[in-house]
């Protein structure tokens, strides 16, 4: 885990009224990672997906190792516009659900963005999940969306900046 | 540029080893807890030992999905009861000087809802038998944590040179 005084808060939101997405946009280029961190619950059970930049295509793909409570298996997506957190740890009508996702080098215009997500709900299960963007431009905005539903009032999401010096 | 991320508190476990690591009157002023583990269970004729954590003293409301690979195979399961069970550490059975790592993250640890923490730990051991962790972790209960317990269970303790790092995380 990162450490000391580089580990700075971007944003945070603590949701006053249920949404069916959170945003985090012009976030500065002034870090080297980026940690995602969420807890949330949902009007009813549903599943969060990423978008970044507003890329609504199928520039994403992604690949994960999950734990339903009796199976573990492992998913892929590919060339898909809702790159799941996950496929079994859902977001449910109480706060069971968490997540943390680590953006590498996410502001390099050179190379494609990889995010490594945990993803747990107590209830349903837990993994992680490595996800691809397929897109060299810095990312500037990070959307939360859900397949179905919205995040309930009280859910809370933060952004943090991890810099290298 | 604000330091969010900071020591809270530390323990090294002595010469004669400990029961249990006992984080107690945690401050509210954080967000999120992170608590880093390094630890090694005294149980001989075991390689692998559980930790049994708990919060505020109580023991109720835990329940966990886990998820482990031992190399070869993946499985999943799911527990309740009593405190978390992180099963396992590496214990007497174990390469010698083999201690098992563990992060726990905590988010809104001093909110008012269920809290729920994500857990990934690791057993090495130079021989057939290890494994890595993933566990989805609640505790029922909308107290704000402050102290946190990690027994070695039943008669056994942690053995010297044990380590555990409790962080504090503030998102301003």
């Amino acid at each position: 885990m990162p450490a000391g005084s580089t580990y700075t808060p971007i944003a945070t939101t603590t949701l006053g009224s249920a949404q069916s997405q959170v945003d985090f946009s012009s976030i500065t280029a002034s870090y080297t990672d980026l940690v995602l961190v969420m807890n949330t619950k949902g009007s009813t059970t549903n599943y969060p997906f990423l978008q970044l930049n507003g890329a609504t295509g199928t520039s994403y793909s992604t690949t994960t190792l999950t734990g339903s409570g009796t199976t573990a298996t492992s998913v892929r997506q590919t060339n898909t516009a809702n790159p799941y957190l996950s496929s079994d740890a859902a977001n449910t009508t109480d706060f069971v659900f968490n997540a943390i996702l680590h953006f590498q080098n996410y502001s390099n215009t050179t190379t494609f963005k990889t995010v490594l997500i945990r993803a747990n709900s107590a209830s349903t299960g837990t993994g992680a999940t490595v996800l691809l963007y397929r897109s060299t431009a810095a990312i500037d905005t990070i959307t939360l969306k859900l397949n179905t539903g919205t995040y309930a009032i009280g859910s809370t999401f933060t952004l943090y900046g991890i810099a290298s010096a | 540029m604000p330091n969010t991320f900071e020591l809270i508190a530390s323990v090294t476990v002595p010469s004669g080893g400990q029961a249990a690591i006992d984080f107690t009157s945690i401050p509210n002023t954080y967000t999120d807890l992170c608590l880093q583990l390094s630890l090694r269970n005294s149980r001989s004729g075991q390689v692998i030992q559980e930790g049994l954590i708990t919060f505020n003293g109580s023991t109720s409301g835990y329940s966990e999905r886990i998820l482990r690979g031992s190399g070869s195979a993946a499985i999943s399961s799911s527990g309740s009861g009593a405190n978390f069970s992180l099963n396992g550490f590496p214990a007497g059975s174990s390469t010698a000087s083999t201690f098992g790592s563990a992060n726990l993250y905590i988010p809104n640890y001093a909110g008012s809802s269920n809290k729920s923490a994500s857990a990934e730990f690791i057993t090495e051991n130079n021989a057939t038998e290890a494994y890595a962790y993933m566990n989805a972790l609640l505790w029922s209960n909308t107290a704000a944590i402050t102290s946190i317990s990690i027994s070695a269970g039943a008669t056994y303790t942690w053995v010297q040179h044990s380590t555990a790092y409790l962080y504090g995380v503030k998102n301003a």
